[in-house]
């Protein structure tokens, strides 16, 4: 068998992009132009992005119906780096913001793509209000712990006793369970995978795409420069080997089990798989009903 | 007679172990290690070399043992490695 | 270009200002309207609430806060479609954040202001107009936009048609400043048949993708737009940004992006201003003023010209880009200006910087809950009079 190796073939630019004809399956997925991107070695969002630019291959909708929603942090930062129309706004209101995309046109399938810190601290009051409503979004939240970005604060996720940079002395708050939250506010899929599980994450993404109604995937991912490195938890390879060790995958756990402690066992899985009718899908039978034929159903 | 003999149907093809050509992008390799640590058959290793960015790439070290699962290509996080069936050309 | 006739209610109605508002956004071809219920703004949503089901492709949804509401706008204009919000004061400091990314990223959307009583929860039912300079600087960094002022509801109507085609003109989020007691009065609207309703379109790009540049601008300094689902596949952040929409993070790009965003308003500014004048050419007083204050003016103006001193008036529509020279002209004919406004001085400092010190500038305002005491008004303008003998 041979090898081939890239450094042979190519030539370096300055900045150390990609020139020559190497070229990766998932680059048409990318802005290469942009490459290399900002993220740490060993994080754990890289490895999203890879495994959500193959389930946009698997799932075969036209690209430029896609749209990427992200707020501001680390995560928020993969909308500048996916290839399709992408949108990257304030500080927790990627959530309304992809609800006006989606509902002013029906036929963009919308993706929110951000952090633990902007869904559901910052933006708490949107994530739980579009689940109730069911708009037919998929949301893809990067679970660090911190608010990583601006130097490791910390979080409404961050589990007791983790040491950062708002909680010099280790936390005393009691983090959120976020597959709980969710599946109480009623999305229609919850799951929940770590960085270490590639194929599940791929296909929990294609799943919540395909469906409608409010999607929920939370992955649970190493930061190595900041959460793992204060907690002397070593690197984000470190991080994968304690995953491996450390996580059960249990799709029939209820999620109030789901809590996460900062040295116990993680619980990943498909939580919540159920049918719901999406905020158009209510309305227009709704308006349908009360006022009969002079209602036009709403496609956009 | 052994069990082996026993099951199998006779005249069927044996089943074939697939194949995989890695390509490796040394340059947007950042070094994390997660192909090393998780390809199924310890395919690769960290190389001895530094590409520009000081980080150590992998190295294909038992390359006749790659089954094109496509795991190295999924778990990277910087785009730097793939494989692909040199027949079919398929890239899981 | 002609309006959608679907949503024009064409005819002769009896409406309050904010249902008047409602009927110009629908008029302007709004499409979506996300809102909050804060008073004495409500009313607006309430009638689209009302309309939006049977107007095809309308479609309004209450968000659970002001923050929601004024960037779910924000994702419906690039779907392709017209939006509006609209608040008043708590809501309207809420919306700031999203006000400076509708400026940063040129999103064309209308902001509704009904102003009421302040600061902070004030008196929700009684008018005020202390929301002036907030309109204009509430959100941080440099920053324009373009804010108008009505003073009844016909205005109501006729100006959020103007606001909407101002927003697409020039790609810039624009502040309707209403107030409590013109959101509230009724009287006769008289809606126009639909085809002599003319409306801006929105300047999409021509290019294909790949040739196109998403915030280079044109002549005029605004670029053309594109919208999400249309192929271009293209990026837009609230972080500094170069042409290809992509953060560049140094001081080159800032200068060139955030100095045309300003320049876009300011050297537009001669197309965008507009204000009426009544008996200003003989006067010695000019009373400037906007919204329902010009009202009670008018009628200051008839009584002080019975005792004898010359009155005009400047009734500002556009308030925000300021008409300096304007002002500065008429300063210069030594005319002294009365500033009668319901607040304790807002765009009287603005007037009092355009005179340069070449004409006297007095202050007729009051903390709002009220419109103004016509005889207050009448005091001003003596003691502007005297100043200025």
């Amino acid at each position: 068998m041979s090898v081939l190796n890239e450094l042979q073939k190519a030539s370096l630019s300055p900045s150390g992009g990609q020139t020559g004809p190497e070229k990766h399956p998932m680059d048409d997925f990318l802005r290469m132009d942009r490459m290399p991107h900002i993220w740490c070695s060993t994080c754990g969002i890289g490895v999203s992005v890879n495994c959500f630019a193959k389930a946009l291959e698997k799932l075969a909708v036209p690209l430029d119906d896609v749209v990427v929603v992200s707020g501001i942090g680390c995560t928020g930062r993969v909308a500048g780096y996916v290839k399709v129309d992408s949108f990257h706004t304030t500080h927790g209101r990627a959530i309304p913001f992809a609800t006006g995309l989606k509902l002013a046109n029906p036929k963009l399938k919308v993706i929110v793509f951000s952090g633990d810190g902007d869904i559901i601290a910052i933006g708490g009051n949107h994530f739980i209000n579009a689940a109730r409503r069911n708009i037919d979004i998929t949301v893809i939240c990067i679970n660090n712990f911190n608010y990583a970005m601006t130097g490791g604060q910390l979080a409404s996720t961050t589990p007791e006793g983790s040491i950062l940079s708002t909680s010099p002395f280790g936390s005393f708050e009691f983090p959120f369970n976020l597959p709980f939250l969710a599946e109480s506010v009623g999305a229609v899929y919850v799951a929940r995978w770590t960085s270490l599980h590639v194929y599940n994450q791929t296909n929990s993404m294609i799943e919540a795409m395909k469906k409608p109604g409010f999607s929920f995937i939370e992955i649970v991912a190493p930061c190595p420069t900041i959460f793992e490195r204060q907690q002397k938890m070593g690197d984000g390879l470190d991080r994968l080997r304690w995953y491996c060790e450390n996580s059960v995958i249990r799709h029939d756990a209820g999620t109030k089990e789901a809590d996460i402690r900062l040295r116990d066992k993680l619980i990943v899985g498909k939580f919540v798989d159920k049918e719901r009718p999406t905020y158009l899908e209510a309305m227009n039978a709704h308006y349908q009903e009360r006022l009969g034929p002079k209602y036009k159903v709403y496609e956009g | 007679m052994p069990v082996r003999q026993r099951e199998k149907p006779f005249g069927l093809p044996k089943p074939e172990t697939p194949r995989g050509e890695i390509v490796i992008l040394e340059e947007r390799c950042k070094g994390c290690g997660f192909c090393v640590e998780y390809c199924p058959h310890q395919v690769l290793v960290v190389a001895a070399k530094y590409n520009a960015k000081g980080y150590h790439p992998p190295q294909i070290q038992r390359a006749e043992l790659c089954v094109n699962c496509g795991f190295c290509r999924m778990i990277c996080p910087e785009f730097a490695i793939y494989t692909y069936e040199p027949r079919t050309g398929e890239k899981p | 270009m002609k309006t959608d006739p679907k949503g024009v209610l064409t005819g002769s109605h009896y409406l309050d200002g904010d249902f008047a508002c409602c009927e110009g956004a629908l008029a302007a071809g709004c499409r979506f309207i996300a809102g909050y219920p804060i008073t004495p703004s409500t009313e607006v949503v309430e009638r689209f609430a009302r309309r939006a089901p049977l107007v095809d492709g309308a479609l309004f949804i209450q968000m659970e806060d002001e923050l929601a509401a004024s960037i779910a706008i924000q994702g419906a204009v690039w779907a392709g479609k017209k939006a509006m919000t609209v608040t008043s004061g708590p809501g309207f400091s809420l919306m700031m954040e999203h006000i400076g990314l509708a400026a940063m990223t040129e999103t064309p959307c209308v902001f509704v202001d009904v102003q009421r009583g302040g600061p902070s929860t004030g008196l929700p039912t009684l008018p005020s107009q202390a929301d002036m300079m907030q309109a204009r600087w509430g959100s941080h960094g440099d920053y324009e936009i373009i804010a108008l002022s009505p003073n009844s509801p016909q205005e109501c109507f006729d100006l959020t048609i103007d606001a909407f085609n101002l927003s697409e003109q020039y790609r810039v989020p624009v502040m309707f400043m209403m107030d409590e007691c013109v959101g509230h009065m009724m009287e006769r609207v008289v809606i126009p048949a639909a085809d002599k309703i003319e409306i801006t379109p929105r300047r999409y790009t021509k290019l294909p993708p790949g040739q196109y540049l998403p915030f280079k601008p044109a002549a005029d300094l605004v670029p053309d737009m594109f919208k999400a689902g249309d192929g271009y596949r293209l990026h837009v952040t609230g972080l500094t940004h170069d042409f290809r929409g992509y953060p560049v993070m140094n001081a080159e790009v800032q200068e060139q992006l955030v100095h045309r965003l300003v320049d876009k308003i300011r050297l537009n500014a001669p197309k965008i201003w507009r204000f009426e004048e009544t008996g200003v050419d003989d006067a010695d007083v000019v009373i400037v003023t906007y919204g329902i204050t010009s009202r009670v003016a008018s009628e200051a103006i008839d009584i002080a010209r019975e005792k004898g001193i010359k009155v005009g008036m400047l009734r500002l529509v556009v308030v925000w880009p300021f008409p300096e020279p304007r002002i500065f002209e008429l300063a210069c004919q030594g005319k002294a200006m009365v500033v009668a406004e319901m607040n304790y001085g807002q765009v009287f400092y603005e007037v009092d910087r355009s005179a340069r010190g070449k004409a006297p500038v007095v202050l007729a305002g009051h903390g709002g809950g009220t419109v103004h005491n016509i005889d207050d008004i009448v005091k001003k303008i003596e003691e502007a009079h005297r100043c200025r003998s």
